[in-house]
């Protein structure tokens, strides 16, 4: 329960701390921190614009992503302790319920017709289909070295595996930045702050929704936001600690996560699109690593 | 259960020669419904073994094992399913064709059925081939119902070689095993595997099978096929004939008795192969039902992963992979004939409301068919596997089996769980790839063609459909009921350990399931709630998509199949050949003119496999065919020469 709590905390924040980096480090005031959650207030209370040319499927598509998250969440525990819902494989549902998700929103998409909003669907199947083997690699070393198989139970092991665990468990968490970074269409493959819809993938998808759906999507995101830095926390926190101290810990990976999103999206440019698979082959490449890295502490491989 | 009975049942509908178009179709489903019935009851009744008399010559034994069972009863629901549904689909060609070309269509679909529960029930060598090829016969004329076409004539013609290639095949198998144990049939196979090096025979089966079942190679009949035959035959074929070799490969393993690593390990690396490159072959195509025959192959693919993986559990003797590992196959087995016929049917009702199946043309049907669209649509995530549906169920038993036996296992295990974890994630995503092509572009959006003819389509073919999404419901929401239920099943393979203890874990994961999938859609109901509370009082407008500044947006704009494939294709291109013929615009060419573009792809293996041994053979036959000059004094000299040339290796004492 406090792990759930503590992403919806988390996710409240989360957008506001990265536009605050951002407007801080081009040398602006910036809007206060949470700011954007009164934008999604606002614009669930607005009223919408539907086109003639869309269907069920996207009116439906924004409150099943959001309700996808949401079940997600029930899986994640937090510092050792116990998720709300528990299962051998609950990762592999974490993975799935998130594709189901996407899938939704890729067909949303689709269903206006644009010719944009088809381009941002197209490059968002490709990529997420690209970084779905990373993140089961990753989970796999997990629980090769713990010997369990639901996220509650990895991670209660995870810490106590050997003294170089934290090695991993840093790899971890910056393969797991990376992947939050795709799975919220953030820099290097998307720029959410581009003009051109041409360059676009998340935002340009979403360019025909508006009042409550769009309130619904931006919160989805923060949440997603909030799921990765709880599952970066998990990675970090031993759960041998005091209560008091995870809790300042998690605070701290979150809000450090959270400015780390922001100065990358403030230096640094985004990909080619065409290089964005090879980017993201990088990101498999990143799992493998630590399947090595494990493989050696394993003393499987001299 | 009597084999004659069922036998004179196939000749019920012979009727129909004798009766009006109208009414053969109902010849047709009440034999159906009396086999379906007659053998369900008899299977259920006779969970056991006993025999009848099949042929004068000899006794074909037959058996309904769990494994009979559960064929049977997929087989009866897919076959009846799909006759009802084509009470609906042949209704525009019943001007078309006459009485008896009708009454043949009947007759072929009742004898599939027949064939295929004779399949699942004979052991015996002969009576199994002779009831095997009863069905490669029943289908080849279920697929050439158009035969008029001249595609359609091709495609059956090589369909029935490359079946009576694989035929030749598992011949061959059985044949071995006689020639060492005597018995000729699978129950020879156990006592052959006991003493022998089992592996050329189990190749022999996996070839003639796998021909049947679509791994790749050897998969190059089925995506012409399935597109070529009416849709509830694709439907039939693809949702659970094709498993008749999976059905034969199951028969084989359950024989095995070692060996374990390298049948495992064949399986696994062909079944990689066959899902990954199924699935990204379904990607490239234009032809709706091309993309679900496509998908078949990487089904089968994930049905091969379950068994390979399997098999490496039983050789490291950690019953928890095999038994997780098994279970999926046989879910998945079951999962795919459901949602796959469901599909199939979808794609058969866009034909007939639309009477294209090239996605490039379709476009917005969900506001004209929304019955359609939505089974499609849903029929699309269940094989994607995404939860709550059936597909996911089985994906995760398998995913679970690897991920949970990856502690302590050597390094070649280890790099042999977590390839084929990536590759299934692989093929999952890459599925997301292909059915939301699928769906987004045949379904959704603005119509690429005038659509105003369209209409929903019939009763009959809607009904059928509705009956396999609960089917695909209930496995999705409540997946331990099916697990026990194919518990049977799966303690059939060898040395598998189906006791309690590590059946527990997977029926607390399978419960959890059901809780969280409830929880899911208490969360959705509770958003929709807040959804139509906070929008009942603002106001909801309707408009023009936007454009994004440009006005002059039409539905020839949208990414159509071809585009939406077209990054993908730019990266996994050795795996793919796509062929764009169209003449780029001059630099010169300041105003727009009338212009052609054409795109089609191209199966690598099909060319490698058929087309180029085939092109070699006909070259030598050629070459042979020098002597036949068709002057019948050459013929004379012929025998001449030959009489002469016995007469002289007589004389030197040569023969």
């Amino acid at each position: 329960m406090t792990g759930y709590l503590l992403i919806i905390l988390a996710a409240f924040f989360f957008p506001g701390i990265i536009a605050r980096t951002k407007s801080i480090a081009s040398g602006r005031k910036g809007p206060r921190i949470i700011q954007p959650v009164r934008d999604i207030v606002k614009l669930l209370r607005k009223g919408s614009v539907y086109s003639t040319t869309t269907s069920s499927i996207f009116r439906i598509a924004p409150t099943v992503g959001l309700a996808c998250v949401l079940t997600a969440m029930l899986v994640i525990p937090f510092a050792g302790g116990n998720a709300l819902i528990s299962f051998n494989g609950d990762f592999v549902f974490f993975a799935y319920l998130l594709a189901l998700g996407r899938f939704l929103m890729i067909i949303a998409a689709l269903d206006t017709g644009s010719s944009f909003e088809g381009m941002g669907a197209n490059r968002e199947t490709l990529y997420a289909l690209l970084v779905e083997p990373a993140l089961f690699v990753m989970m796999g070393v997990m629980a090769m070295m713990t010997g369990c198989t639901s996220f509650t139970e990895i991670f209660k092991a995870f810490n106590t595996v050997g003294d170089y665990s934290l090695l991993l468990g840093a790899l971890f968490a910056c393969l797991v930045i990376l992947i939050a970074m795709v799975e919220n269409s953030r820099l290097p493959v998307d720029d959410p702050k581009t003009h051109l819809e041409l360059t676009m993938v998340h935002e340009v998808m979403i360019l025909d929704n508006s009042g409550f759906d769009l309130g619904l999507i931006h919160l989805t995101s923060s949440l997603k936001f909030g799921v990765f830095s709880m599952l970066m926390a998990n990675m970090l926190i031993p759960p041998s600690w005091k209560i008091g101290y995870q809790f300042l810990y998690f605070g701290v990976i979150a809000v450090g996560f959270a400015v780390v999103v922001g100065l990358l999206e403030s230096f640094r440019a985004r990909n080619k699109m065409g290089k964005n698979p090879q980017y993201l082959l990088t990101l498999i490449a990143i799992g493998l690593l630590g399947l090595i890295v494990a493989l050696i502490l394993m003393q499987k491989i001299a | 259960m009597n084999i004659s009975f069922l036998i004179s049942a196939a000749f019920l509908p012979l009727l129909s020669f004798f009766l009006s178009k109208k009414r053969q179709f109902a010849v047709t489903l009440f034999t159906q419904l009396v086999v379906a019935f007659y053998t369900v009851v008899m299977a259920v009744g006779a969970l056991g073994f006993y025999s009848t008399e099949l042929f004068s010559n000899g006794s074909g034994s037959v058996a309904i094992d769990p494994l009979s069972f559960l064929f049977i009863a997929a087989i009866n629901l897919v076959c009846v399913l799909t006759t009802v549904y084509s009470k609906g689909y042949l209704a525009p060609y019943m001007e078309k064709k006459n009485r008896s070309e009708l009454a043949i269509h009947g007759a072929a679909l009742v004898w599939l059925q027949v064939s295929m529960i004779l399949v699942v029930t004979l052991r015996e060598g002969f009576a199994f081939l002779a009831v095997w090829e009863a069905m490669t016969l029943a289908s080849f004329v279920l697929v050439m119902f158009e035969a008029e076409k001249h595609e359609t004539f091709k495609v059956g013609i090589s369909y029935l070689i490359q079946m009576h290639v694989g035929f030749f095949l598992i011949l061959a198998g059985f044949v071995v095993a006689y020639v060492k144990t005597g018995i000729f049939g699978f129950d020879g196979l156990s006592s052959y595997f006991a003493t022998n090096n089992g592996i050329p025979v189990f190749l022999l089966f996996f070839l003639g099978f796998g021909l049947k079942a679509g791994f790749v190679p050897l998969h190059t009949w089925l995506p012409n096929a399935h597109p070529a035959a009416p849709s509830h035959v694709s439907g039939a074929m693809s949702g659970i004939m094709i498993k008749m070799g999976i059905y034969g490969l199951l028969r084989v393993l359950f024989a095995m008795h070692s060996q374990y690593l390298e049948v495992g390990m064949i399986l696994l690396a062909v079944s990689l192969l066959t899902g990954v490159w199924g699935v990204v072959s379904a990607i490239v195509q234009k032809d709706l039902k091309k993309v679900l025959a496509y998908s078949s192959i990487e089904n089968i693919g994930i049905i091969g992963i379950g068994l390979g993986l399997g098999f490496i559990g039983l050789h490291i003797q950690y019953p928890q992979l095999s038994l997780l590992a098994f279970a999926g196959a046989v879910l998945h087995i079951v999962n795919h004939s459901l949602f796959k016929p469901m599909l199939f049917m979808g794609a058969g009702s866009v034909y007939t409301a639309t009477h294209t199946r090239n996605m490039n043309d379709l476009g917005g049907l969900i506001k004209k068919m929304p019955h359609t669209s939505l089974l499609f649509i849903i029929g699309a995530m269940a094989i994607c596997a995404l939860p709550p549906f059936n597909g996911f169920i089985s994906e995760l038993l398998i995913y679970v089996g690897m991920f949970d036996s990856l502690v302590g296992q050597s390094l070649r295990e280890t790099i042999l769980l977590i390839t084929s974890s990536m590759i299934l994630a692989l093929i999952g995503g890459l599925a997301v790839f292909a059915f939301s092509k699928a769906v987004g572009i045949a379904f959704l959006g603005a119509p690429r063609k005038p659509i105003d003819h369209v209409k929903e389509v019939s009763k009959w073919m809607l009904v059928p459909q509705y009956v396999l999404l609960a089917g695909i419901l209930a496995i999705g929401l409540f997946p331990s009921i099916a697990v026990k239920l194919i518990l049977p099943v799966v303690a059939q393979f060898p040395q598998v350990n189906t006791s309690t203890e590590l059946l527990q874990p997977i029926l607390n994961t399978t419960s959890s399931i059901t809780w969280i999938s409830l929880a899911f859609v208490g969360f959705i109901a509770v958003i929709f709630f807040f959804r139509k509370k906070m929008q009942q009082d603002v106001a909801i407008a309707v408009g023009p998509t936007w454009g994004c500044g440009y006005s002059a947006v039409n539905a020839t704009q949208q990414y159509t199949s071809t585009s939406y494939a077209d990054s993908l294709i730019s990266i996994s291109k050795p795996l793919v050949k796509v062929t764009k013929d169209f003449e780029p615009l001059e630099k010169t060419d300041f105003f727009p003119h009338a212009t052609s573009f054409k795109t089609g792809s191209n199966d690598v293996f099909e060319e490698m496999v058929t087309v180029h041994p085939t092109n070699r053979l006909l070259k030598i036959i050629r070459k042979a065919a020098i002597l036949q000059t068709g002057h019948v004094q050459h013929y004379v000299l012929y025998a001449l020469l030959f009489i002469v040339a016995i007469l002289v290796l007589t004389y030197f004492k040569l023969i």
